[in-house]
């Protein structure tokens, strides 16, 4: 039924395009591998559902091309003191009812973004007040001071209050709901795109924004977005020109992509770090040979292995150059100071001294757990890692499943089920203190600390740098306070980080559209010949 | 099915199974048909490749160390680019393609004879209880082989695959998912075994010799073993061969779907699965010789099994 509806609606889509292709109206097409699901902002933490928001939908503040911080429905702001921020927001800006934006959106949007079934529940403290002090002023009191408190806010968007209300939609829409809310299928924001339809799995039709307040930055009328599930598909209606540009380009196809006269490769660092994590918490590995005793608990063994693993190699064969090594476990872009740290050098003779040292001349044998499905190419990486370290006599028994079951074992809720583990890392807050928090935080059994720590490293001085670098405001003392924090974890060999993958969106030629690290298709800087 | 059924009294007439293999029509039938002369030669190639896949394989796929990731995707010796000793070329973690394509096809055939071996005895045994004892026990295991004949044997094998691995746990060394995949296969595909025996017994059952064998006060297990399942072993035989490649090509399918043999110890489907993203990327190779082998190794096998079925059908001598 569903197909027959899809295939209906294509040929729909085609007959329209055909019959009705003003040369004056510019239409942009692209295609994803994945669903853009709900049109709730609220629903679902993912990159590239929040960067489809950010067509209809603002934040207080915005992100750059660089992705530096720029006002976004908020003029100006200030703290008057580190427990008081004020916003001054932007006026006469309407949303596309054409209602007013004032105060009480912003506020009515605080108290919804952190209601039960919110998916980003995060961007703003629960315990934080808002007040309002005039229609275009706010204040936030904070109960901690919080110098990143508005890091996150280029994806948390205003709603209209009015709008919400009369609709009925003024809970957010859960990720579990079975029957949509209006919300969920409509949209009211203040963007430069108007959501024209919206037909969750099928396709979604934007239409250009003539009364919005910013300078325009894209010269399309129309944008048209249909996921397509397969890659070879999603190759195939790139280079036939059905889609302007897809992502991602599979790394085996770039060469096709690129050697088609109309067609290329757009190519960038992603911010998302893959690293191996150990299992350094319990006494006794749960897949080893050894017993009685944790070979990962020892420093020297998490070196001897961050020794074997080449990760030159792996960038070049593996991901076909499509990678950039790390130093760390943070992109090199979300840290200036991380050009003082280097990517480990590979020395199989010191990587076999240490094992020896810490008691296992001969290797040892460990249980390997890897998604098939979830990062590029993850499953060929963990197939690498596991010959370059039997290089040093490691038996690596590997066990790689799709990422439904890998995560439903290596989660808390799996009870960290793993010895060790392949998984990749983007901070959310684009800064050092979230990776601190959530993959080095010490946790207890529970996933209390840091949740996504699988392997429970634990350096309580680290955490307490972490702790003070959060409220920390200044920030020369707060880069040099991560640097340090950096070295502590290195000197630790808490994970090993193995690259951030590169982004590969496929566009034809005619397309010229801003590719940001953090991988959002951003339709306001599409730009058509 | 129905025909080989019909054909059992007659070949049943001969008392022993080696006697009837090599007995004159058979082997005249052989020899006359061209195409049965080169499946028989593939597959006693295949055998024997597989066996002394160690001796032959310049390198040991399942082992990682002997992997260089530098290696990866040379292509064949005769394209440009091709390097000795990677005869077939090498995939994306620079495993020999010849040496993972023998080490595979030894997995692939030990899977499909210890998959066919349990499916005959389970069905065999069943079969023979079936039709001996007729009755309440006979009703109870036909219904059960008439509801699972209503299902694709590859759905069944999925899904006791499944069950399976998640009684025993997430992390499963290459020989248990090995034992799984025998498992799965065996109980996927015992029900053609058993109708069988059981329409054979149902007619022996009634004869002279069974009747005497009671007459002295033989006990029934010893009359089905020692009387019975002699003569009602030749279209075993036929489904034998026959499942023989269904089992090998459920193997790969599994293992194609994901559920089968790791990457780190690939079978012929593993190999497929992996070499399936290369398809579009100029790198054929990785998916073509393994694709080639097992296509070819059961078309052999296949073709063994068809001759075997008509060459023991009286109606067509």
């Amino acid at each position: 039924m569903s197909i027959r509806k899809t295939l209906l609606a294509a040929v729909a889509a085609t007959l329209l395009a055909a019959a009705a292709d003003p040369a004056s109206a510019k239409t942009f097409r692209f295609a994803f591998q994945g669903n853009y699901q709900a049109a709730d902002p609220y629903t679902l933490n993912e990159t590239f559902t929040l960067g489809l928001h950010a067509a209809v939908y603002e934040g207080l503040t915005k992100r750059d091309k660089d992705l530096k911080i720029i006002p976004g429905l908020a003029e100006r702001w200030e703290t008057p003191d580190p427990l008081r921020w004020r916003f001054h927001l932007r006026k006469g800006v309407k949303f596309h009812d054409g209602s007013d934006f004032t105060a009480d959106d912003v506020i009515f949007s605080a108290d919804r973004v952190r209601a039960q079934g919110s998916d980003v529940k995060t961007r703003i403290p629960s315990d934080s007040q808002w007040v309002k002090v005039d229609d275009h002023t706010v204040d936030v009191v904070l109960k901690t001071p919080n110098p990143i408190l508005h890091y996150e806010w280029d994806t948390w968007y205003i709603m209209s209050k009015k709008w919400a209300e009369k609709n009925n939609a003024t809970a957010p829409t859960s990720a579990s709901a079975t029957t949509p809310s209006y919300a969920a299928l409509n949209a009211n924001g203040t963007g430069p795109f108007i959501l024209e339809s919206h037909q969750p799995g099928v396709k979604t039709v934007w239409k250009t924004n003539p009364s919005w307040w910013g300078k325009k930055e894209h010269n399309i009328d129309e944008a048209i977005f249909t996921p397509i599930g397969s890659d070879a598909t999603r190759v195939a209606a790139l280079l036939s020109g059905e889609v302007d540009l897809m992502d991602p380009v599979p790394l085996q196809d770039i060469q096709r992509v690129n050697s088609n006269a109309n067609t290329q490769v757009l190519t960038g660092p992603e911010l998302r770090t893959i690293f191996l994590g150990f299992d350094q918490r319990r006494d006794e590995l749960k897949y080893s040979n050894v017993k009685g005793k944790n070979p990962f608990k020892d420093v020297r063994v998490r070196q001897a292995f961050s020794k074997a693993i080449d990760v030159n190699l792996i960038k070049d064969r593996v991901m076909r150059g499509a990678s950039v090594p790390a130093a760390l476990l943070i992109s090199p872009l979300l840290f200036e100071g991380s050009k003082e740290f280097k990517t480990a050098a590979v020395d199989i003779d010191g990587a076999k001294k240490l094992l020896a040292e810490a008691g296992y001349p001969q290797g040892f044998e460990v249980g390997m757990d890897c998604p098939t499905d979830r990062y590029v190419n993850d499953e060929a990486i963990c197939q690498a890692a596991v010959g370059m370290l039997a290089r040093i006599g490691v038996k690596v028994n590997l066990n790689a499943q799709p990422k439904t079951k890998y995560f439903a074992k290596v989660l808390a809720t799996g009870g960290y089920d793993t010895s060790f583990y392949l998984l990749g890392w983007t901070p959310g807050s684009f800064d050092s203190w979230n990776v601190f928090a959530n993959i080095t935080g010490c946790r207890d059994d529970s996933g209390k600390g840091g949740p996504f720590n699988f392997g429970g490293y634990c350096n309580p001085k680290l955490d307490e740098l972490a702790a003070k670098i959060l409220v920390e405001t200044d920030t020369a003392k707060r880069n040099a306070m991560i640097a340090e924090a950096w070295k502590m974890e290195r000197a630790d060999v808490s994970h090993i980080p193995l690259h951030q993958q590169t982004l590969n969106w496929g566009v034809n030629k005619k397309v010229k559209i801003v590719q940001r690290a953090d991988n959002q298709i951003l339709l306001y800087w599409v730009n058509m010949d | 099915m129905s025909d080989i059924a019909v054909t059992v009294p007659e070949t049943a007439k001969t008392p022993s199974l080696g006697a009837r293999l090599f007995d004159s029509d058979l082997w005249a039938s052989f020899k006359r048909s061209k195409v049965t002369m080169a499946a028989a030669f593939l597959t006693l190639l295949f055998f024997l490749v597989a066996i002394l896949a160690g001796v032959l394989s310049p390198q040991d796929p399942f082992d990682p160390a002997q992997l260089e990731l530098l290696n990866s995707r040379i292509p064949p010796l005769w394209e440009s680019g091709g390097q000795a000793p990677f005869l077939l070329g090498t995939d994306q973690q620079g495993r020999d393609m010849l040496s993972a394509i023998l080490y595979g096809l030894r997995i692939s055939l030990v899977v499909g004879f210890l998959g066919v071996a349990f499916s005959a005895t389970l069905g065999i045994g069943l079969g023979l209880v079936a039709g001996y004892f007729g009755g309440a026990v006979d009703a109870v295991i036909m219904r059960i082989a008439d509801v699972q004949l209503t299902f694709p044997a590859i759905l069944i094998a999925l899904l006791i695959d499944g069950v399976v691995k998640s009684i025993l746990g997430n992390q499963l060394d290459p020989m248990t998912i090995l034992g799984v995949l025998v498992f799965s296969i065996g109980l996927s595909f015992w029900v053609q075994y058993a109708r069988t025996v059981r329409g054979s017994v149902m007619v022996e059952k009634n004869k002279d010799y069974v009747a005497a064998a009671r007459l002295i006060g033989l006990p029934a297990l010893v009359i089905m073993l020692r009387h019975v399942l002699p003569n009602v072993l030749g279209p075993v035989l036929v489904i034998a061969t026959i499942n023989l490649a269904l089992a090998i090509i459920t193997e790969a399918t599994l293992s194609f779907l994901g559920s089968g043999m790791p990457q780190t110890m690939p079978s012929l489907g593993t190999l497929i699965r992996i070499g399936n993203n290369f398809l579009f990327s100029g790198e054929w190779w990785i998916v073509a010789f393994p694709g080639i082998a097992l296509a070819t190794l059961v078309l052999a096998i296949n073709l063994l099994g068809d001759w075997l079925r008509d060459a023991l059908n009286p109606r067509l001598r």
